[in-house]
C-alpha cells in the first residue's frame, strides 16, 4: 500500500518536472502548434461523441472548442485526444495534451497529489435512482428492502452501499458488469431501481425505456460528481485562461448574451458587458489574449445555456433537465465571477 | 434421372449413415439446423431492417438492426480520418484486398509477389500520411477504422518476422551472450500478457521519454504489437530448426558451406515450411490481437463500432455491431487459413 503510494507520487512528481522542464508556457506551446489539444472520452453521447463525420460533440467537447475560441478567435482549432479512463492523467502529466476535458470528476488528491488546477465545473453530476413510476416511490427513503440494478468496480457501488447503511435500510443488489446487460436487466423488471450518475440514467431513459414517461429518476443524489476542465499545475497564465474561458460563457448567460445576438451585445451600454466582450479594451490583454477573446468564444460556440440545451438539454436525445447546473438566479450553482 | 436418385441415395448412406453413432451425429445436427436456420435466417435476413431510424423501429421489425450499420458504416469503416478525405483509407482498402488476392491466388510468382507488397505497403504509406500530390496530411491518430486493424497487422507481422528468425537461431547459438539476451528477450515478452505490455508503450513510456519527444500512439503500439509477436514467433521457428534431422546439417557441412549459407539454403526452408501451420495459427492470433489496442483508446474497427454503439439512437444495435464486426474478421482469419492451406500443399508437393 505504502509502496504503491510512493510510486504514484513519484510518477506525479516525475510527470511534474519533465512537464515543468518543457521549454516555455502552456501558452506559447499551444501558439506555436496552432491548435488546442485536449483529452477527451472516446465516446460518451452529450458530453464527448464523435459524429457521423467523425467531429467530436458534446458538452466537454465545446468547451474545448470555446478555449481555441478564446485563444485564437477560431473555434476550430481545436485538437480532440480520445482517452481512456487510465490514460486520461498520464495524457495531461505528460504534456500530450493541453487540457483534460474529459468528464472528471474534481477531488482533492486529483488536485494535489496529482498535480492538477481544475477550471469552474461545467456539469455538476451526481449519483441517483432510477424506478418505474407504476412503483408509486415518492424518494429514495421508499427503497428500503429494494433490489438494484449497479454496475460493478467504480465509486457507484460504494456510494450505493454507503447511503443504504446511513440511512438503516436494507437492499439486494444486483451487479452487472456490462452497461447494456444493466439496462436490460432493469427494463425486464429484474430490478426495482437502477443506480448511477443521473447524466447517464437520463441517456438510460431516453435511449432504452420502451416508454420514457413511465419511469422517473428519484430527487435524491447521494454522490457529488462536479465533472470540470483541469490543467497543470505550475502554469498560472494558462489557468487563468481555461477558467475565464468557462466564466465567459456562463457570464453571457447571465447577461443574456447568445450566438445569435452577441453582435448587437457589444453595441450595450452596460459596462460589464463592454469589458467582456471587448468593446472597452483591458480583459483580454491581462489574459495575454485578444480583447475579443470572450466575443469569438460566445459567437462560435455560444453560452452556457446554449451549449448545455444543445448537447445534454431538452434540444439533445439526453433531455436532462438543468437542475444543479441552471443559473445560481435560477436555484443553480452556475456562477460567474465578475469580468472586471 | 433414377440413376442419379440411386447415386445420391448411396452416398448419402456410404457418407451420413455409416454407422450408429455416424446416423446419430447427422440426424442429431439436422435437428439443430431445422430448430437453428429458420429462426438466424428469419433473424438476419428475412426480418432484418436496413432503413429504420433508430433502434426501437428495429425492435418493432423483430429482426437484425443493420440500419445501425448502414447508418454508421463510415465511421465504423474509417473512424475519425476526414470526411473528405475518406476515399483514401478506402483505396487503401482496395489495395490490401487485391495484394491478398494476388497472394492467394498465385497469380504472381514469389519475387514479383514480394514487391507487389512492398509496392502496396508505400502506397497504403503514401494514401494515408499525404502531403503530397494534393492530399492533406493527415496524423496518425486519425488513422482508424479498418484500415487501422490491417496496418497494425501488416506491419506487426512484417516486423516480427525477420526479428522472430533471429531470435529463434539465436537461441540456438553456440555463442553464450546472443544465447543468453535471445533467451531473456523470448520468455520476458511471453512472461508477460499483451495487455501489460500495451499499457506500459501507451500509459508509461510517454512518463520516461525525455521533455519534448513523443511518438505517435500507432506507433507506440505498432512496435508493443511486433516486439510481443516476434516472441511467441521465434518459438515456433525454433520448433522447425528442431525438427530438422541432424542429417542436414552434417549434410551441409560436409557441403563446406558456411553458417550463413548453412541456414538460408538448407536449414532456415524446411524448417519454415515445415512449420506452416503453427506460424499461421500465430498470424491469425496476432491479427485478433489488434482488437486489445482499442483498450488502450486507439480507434481500430471494434473500438469504432463501439464508440458508434454510444449514440443514443442505436444503443440496443450492439448485437448487429458485434456480428458485423465478428464477420470482418473472420474473412481475414479464414483467407489466411485458406492461403497457408494452399502454401503446405505446395511446399508438400515440392518436398516429395
Amino acid at each position: 500500500m505504502h509502496i504503491m503510494k510512493f510510486l504514484g507520487v513519484a510518477v506525479a512528481g516525475l510527470a511534474f518536472g519533465l512537464s515543468a522542464a518543457l521549454a516555455g508556457t502552456t501558452l506559447d506551446g499551444v501558439r506555436s502548434r496552432g491548435v488546442v489539444t485536449c483529452a477527451v472520452n472516446t465516446g460518451l453521447a452529450g458530453f464527448a461523441m464523435p459524429d457521423h463525420e467523425g467531429n467530436y460533440q458534446g458538452l466537454d467537447a465545446d468547451t474545448c472548442r470555446a478555449i481555441a475560441a478564446a485563444v485564437f478567435g477560431d473555434a476550430r482549432k481545436a485538437k480532440f485526444v480520445p482517452a481512456t479512463a487510465q490514460q486520461r492523467f498520464t495524457l495531461l502529466q505528460t504534456g500530450e495534451v493541453d487540457v483534460l476535458v474529459r468528464n472528471t470528476t474534481w477531488t482533492l488528491l486529483r488536485d494535489t497529489e496529482n498535480g492538477f488546477n481544475f477550471a469552474p465545473v461545467t456539469y455538476y453530476d451526481g449519483q441517483g435512482f432510477l424506478v418505474a413510476k407504476k412503483l408509486d416511490v415518492k424518494g429514495a427513503r421508499d427503497l428500503d428492502g429494494a433490489t438494484v440494478c449497479v454496475q460493478p468496480g467504480t465509486t457507484t457501488e460504494l456510494n450505493l452501499a454507503d447511503y443504504f447503511r446511513s440511512n438503516h435500510m436494507s437492499f439486494k443488489p444486483l451487479v452487472i458488469e456490462k452497461l447494456d446487460e444493466v439496462e436490460n436487466a432493469f427494463f425486464s423488471g429484474r430490478c426495482d431501481a437502477y443506480t448511477t450518475d443521473r447524466s447517464g440514467l437520463a441517456a438510460t431513459r431516453a435511449a432504452k425505456a420502451p416508454d420514457p414517461e413511465d419511469y422517473v429518476i428519484l430527487p435524491e443524489i447521494i454522490s457529488k460528481e462536479p465533472l470540470a476542465p483541469a490543467v497543470r499545475h505550475g502554469d498560472d497564465e494558462w489557468f487563468d485562461i481555461v477558467k475565464w474561458t468557462v466564466f465567459a460563457m456562463i457570464g453571457a448567460e447571465e447577461k443574456g448574451i447568445t450566438s445569435a445576438n452577441v453582435d448587437d451585445m457589444a453595441k450595450s451600454d452596460d459596462p460589464e458587458v463592454k469589458r467582456m466582450l471587448g468593446t472597452s479594451p483591458g480583459m483580454g490583454k491581462a489574459l495575454h489574449l485578444d480583447d475579443r477573446w470572450a466575443y469569438a468564444v460566445i459567437k462560435q460556440v455560444g453560452n452556457y445555456g446554449e451549449v448545455f440545451e444543445r448537447n445534454v438539454g431538452a434540444r439533445s436525445p439526453l433531455k436532462l433537465a438543468r437542475g444543479l447546473n441552471a443559473l445560481w438566479t435560477q436555484g443553480g450553482l452556475m456562477y460567474a465571477m465578475p469580468f472586471r | 434421372m433414377k440413376a442419379g436418385a440411386a447415386r445420391a441415395l448411396r452416398w448419402t448412406r456410404v457418407n451420413l449413415f455409416s454407422t450408429p453413432l455416424n446416423a446419430a451425429l447427422t440426424l442429431f445436427i439436422a435437428y439443430l439446423a431445422v430448430r437453428l436456420l429458420p429462426g438466424t435466417v428469419g433473424w438476419a435476413v428475412l426480418r432484418a431492417s436496413l432503413t429504420a431510424a433508430d433502434d426501437r423501429a428495429c425492435a418493432a421489425s423483430g429482426g437484425a438492426c443493420w440500419a445501425f450499420i448502414l447508418d454508421w458504416s463510415r465511421f465504423i469503416l474509417f473512424g475519425r480520418f476526414p470526411y473528405a478525405q475518406q476515399w483514401r483509407p478506402a483505396i487503401v482498402l482496395v489495395i490490401f484486398a487485391a495484394l491478398l488476392l494476388a497472394s492467394f491466388s498465385r497469380l504472381l510468382p514469389g519475387r514479383w509477389l514480394a514487391l507487389a507488397w512492398a509496392g502496396g505497403l508505400g502506397a497504403v504509406a503514401l494514401l494515408m500520411w499525404g502531403g503530397v500530390l494534393g492530399m492533406p496530411y493527415v496524423d496518425t491518430a486519425l488513422w482508424n477504422g479498418l484500415p487501422l486493424t490491417l496496418i497494425l497487422a501488416a506491419g506487426g507481422l512484417g516486423i516480427s518476422f525477420p526479428l522472430a528468425l533471429l531470435l529463434a537461431l539465436g537461441r540456438r547459438s553456440s555463442l553464450p551472450a546472443v544465447r543468453t539476451l535471445s533467451i531473456v528477450y523470448i520468455e520476458g515478452a511471453r512472461g508477460v500478457p499483451f495487455i501489460a505490455w500495451l499499457f506500459l508503450m501507451l500509459v508509461l513510456l510517454p512518463l520516461f521519454l525525455p521533455p519534448g519527444v513523443a511518438i505517435a500512439k500507432l506507433w507506440r503500439a505498432e512496435i508493443a504489437f511486433a516486439l510481443f509477436i516476434a516472441a511467441y514467433l521465434a518459438e515456433v521457428v525454433r520448433g522447425g530448426l528442431q525438427a530438422i534431422p541432424r542429417g542436414q546439417y552434417e549434410a551441409a557441412d560436409a557441403l563446406g558451406l558456411g553458417y550463413l549459407h548453412k541456414t538460408a539454403l538448407v536449414i532456415l526452408p524446411q524448417a519454415l515450411a515445415v512449420t506452416i501451420p503453427a506460424q499461421v495459427n500465430t498470424f491469425i492470433g496476432a491479427f485478433k490481437d489488434t482488437a486489445l489496442i482499442s483498450i488502450v483508446g486507439l480507434f481500430d474497427l471494434l473500438q469504432d463500432t463501439n464508440t458508434a454503439l454510444n449514440d443514443p439512437a442505436w444503443r440496443m444495435a450492439y448485437v448487429e455491431g458485434y456480428v458485423f464486426v465478428g464477420a470482418v474478421y473472420f474473412v481475414f482469419c479464414y483467407s489466411m487459413s485458406l492461403y497457408s492451406r494452399r502454401l503446405e500443399r505446395r511446399l508438400g508437393r515440392e518436398r516429395r
